[in-house]
């Protein structure tokens, strides 16, 4: 098992795991020492069960030493379509803002994975449950292009609802938008290598989580196009056991490889030697 | 319409086209309650279309009357061969695809296809597509690449099919490829939105040069059901989740998502379908002479400006 460093600067705790020095695990129930957890990346020693993690933590582990400088980070969401549902959304994004969650859905890093530089570019749960609205898919795409022009390779980190129905039919057009900025990066064969976690669904797995080259998940992790609970709706019945969980996915032909949170770094630096 | 009971808002109109229908069916006697009719009807139809809740927008979208691909197909193209298959799975009859002559021009064409009555309906799986539906259109794409004829898509549907087997086989990668696939793709691509324009099940075929809408149609990122239940979790608030989607026709002009809309008779296209085929007819003859002018290898190029373009967000 490999461990890494992190440095504190880049774990502010923007984790949905609720602050104290013991937490409850989300697998298992087991009480665990906060520290113990964070030393384990997030991973339960005891069950195995990937928690869930923020997108500054993710990149913490990722690049090498945890260092990495932010890109496009002064994109952010706007509020199109005045759209009000319980609250309006233009409130939403105000109190997100003042919590300090300014990378609004997306944080994209540059940095370099044992050595190799790389931009990665992981979404943010705890911003609107991870949802794919402009900004997104503006940084998104802004990753890509400079990919395009400075030969670097490319990691998604998916974490996501979907997309941000509040932005309306403009964030289903984030879908195309990403997806075509990566048909370039596909035409330049530069390397794109996909990390699916929990959850990926809706329109983030129907578009950029499923066009890595490679796609590799978290083990556990819930990846779909509908929700579970939409396709028990629709076909009314229960579905089975482990139902678009990773290892399903695996067995399906759909992912590459599921890979645990402590080889996922090990795994991304040694297909990306592969590819370039 | 064939066991879909109308909506409320339409249910007059509903009664006097069929009383029409009937009246022309039974020829010279009955003229004047023809003529009396007739005006009626006008009547009817103008106040609904001014009156229409972005709520009646959706369900005039999904009426069943209204023409579907295979109609469009009948009406105004020629030579028509239906191609099948994945070359993978199965052929999924949601979508359909083949090759036909438009004004004697050979073109792809690719659309959902909605059932009529209630077999139809359900052998079309109500215009939901599998993965096999999307991998199908990709192929005959890449074929009207290969052969350089451009390609027309309708599109029409409720979204992609939820179900168990779909998800299986993939439908998120399916609709992901696509939309890759098609930017890339260098042969023009013309899409005309003629029913319900159901999120990523509709997008997987909805890339292109030139997006044209009908006029009635609705194009959004989730149904107005699957809205209210997730944002106000009461299944009663369709009515303000249509309005708070912006998925009218005019709506998306105003986005910029789509470049033109398609004008429908008074009271929808099912009113009239023939004088709505020729007014589809008619906008793909002006995008596809639009495009014929471009080079092929500078589309993917403009394509993906058109894309880049779409979205709002600021810079702080
Ligand atoms: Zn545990």
């Amino acid at each position: 098992m490999v461990w890494f460093k992190r440095t504190d600067r880049d774990s502010r705790p923007t984790s949905r795991l609720p602050e104290g020095l013991w937490l409850k695990c989300e697998g298992c129930r087991e009480i665990l020492y906060r520290k113990d957890l964070e030393r384990g990346l997030f991973v339960c020693p005891r069950c195995g069960h990937h928690h869930r993690i923020s997108a500054r933590t993710r990149l913490g582990h990722l690049f090498d030493d945890g260092k990495w400088r932010e890109l496009f980070g002064s994109v952010f969401s706007t509020d199109p379509l005045s759209f009000v549902d319980s609250k309006p959304y233009a409130e939403r994004l105000r109190a997100l803002r003042e919590k300090g969650v300014r990378c609004d859905a997306l944080l994209v890093g540059l940095g370099k994975i044992k050595g190799r530089r790389a931009i990665v570019a992981a979404m943010e749960y705890a911003f609107m449950g991870g949802s794919m609205g402009s900004a997104v898919g503006e940084k998104l795409t802004r990753a890509i292009e400079q990919c395009l022009k400075s030969k670097l390779p490319l990691i998604t980190v998916a974490c996501s609802g979907g997309a941000r129905m509040q932005e309306g039919v403009l964030s289903l057009m984030q879908m195309a938008k990403i997806s075509a900025a990566l048909a370039r990066l596909h035409a330049a064969a530069l390397p794109f290598l996909s990390v699916l976690t929990d959850p990926t669904t809706g329109g983030v797995t129907a578009s950029f989580a499923m066009l890595g080259d490679l796609n590799i998940a978290e083990p556990g992790a819930l990846i779909g196009f509908a929700g579970p609970r939409v396709i028990e709706q629709t076909i009314r019945q229960k579905l089975p056991e482990g139902f678009q969980r990773s290892e399903f996915l695996l067995e399906h032909g759909m992912l590459d490889l599921v890979v645990p949170r402590h080889e996922l770094k090990e795994t991304l630096a040694r297909c990306l030697a592969h590819f370039s | 319409m064939a066991g879909v009971p109308a909506p409320p808002f339409l249910a007059r109109l509903e009664e006097l086209r069929q009383r029409l229908a009937e009246l022309e069916r039974n020829g010279p006697e009955g003229r004047a309650e023809l003529v009396q009719v007739r005006m009626e009807l006008e009547e009817e139809a103008k106040r609904v279309t001014a009156t229409l809740t972005p709520w009646q927008q959706c369900l005039l979208a999904r009426h069943a009357d209204r023409p579907h691909t295979l109609d469009y197909v009948r009406g105004l193209f020629t030579d028509w061969v239906e191609l099948h298959g994945d070359r993978a799975f199965s052929d999924d009859p949601a979508i359909v695809a083949g090759f036909a002559s438009f004004d004697g021009e050979a073109v792809a064409i690719v659309g959902h296809q909605k059932g009529r009555d209630t077999r139809d309906r359900l052998y079309r799986n109500f215009g939901q597509p599998r993965p096999d539906g999307y991998r199908k259109a990709l192929r005959v794409m890449k074929l009207a690449e290969k052969f350089r004829r451009p390609v027309i898509s309708f599109v029409d549907t409720p979204g992609a099919y939820p179900g168990l087997d779909a998800e299986e086989r993939g439908q998120a990668e399916a609709i992901a490829r696509n939309l890759r696939e098609m930017a890339a793709l260098t042969t023009p691509i013309v899409v005309c939105v003629t029913g319900e324009g159901g999120s990523g099940g509709a997008l997987a075929i909805g890339v292109g040069d030139r997006i044209l809408m009908l006029e009635h149609a609705v194009y959004s990122v989730i149904s107005p059901e699957g809205c209210a239940a997730i944002l106000w979790k009461d299944q009663s608030e369709v009515q303000r989740a249509a309005s708070a989607l912006r998925l009218t026709a005019r709506d998306l002009l105003k986005l910029g998502v789509i470049d033109e809309i398609v004008p429908e008779p008074l009271g929808g296209a099912h009113m009239d379908p023939a004088l709505a085929i020729r007014s589809v007819g008619s906008a793909l003859r002006r995008a596809l002479g639009e495009l014929r002018r471009w080079r092929r290898t500078e589309l993917p190029a403009r394509r993906y400006a058109k894309f880049r373009a779409m979205g709002q967000f600021v810079e702080r």
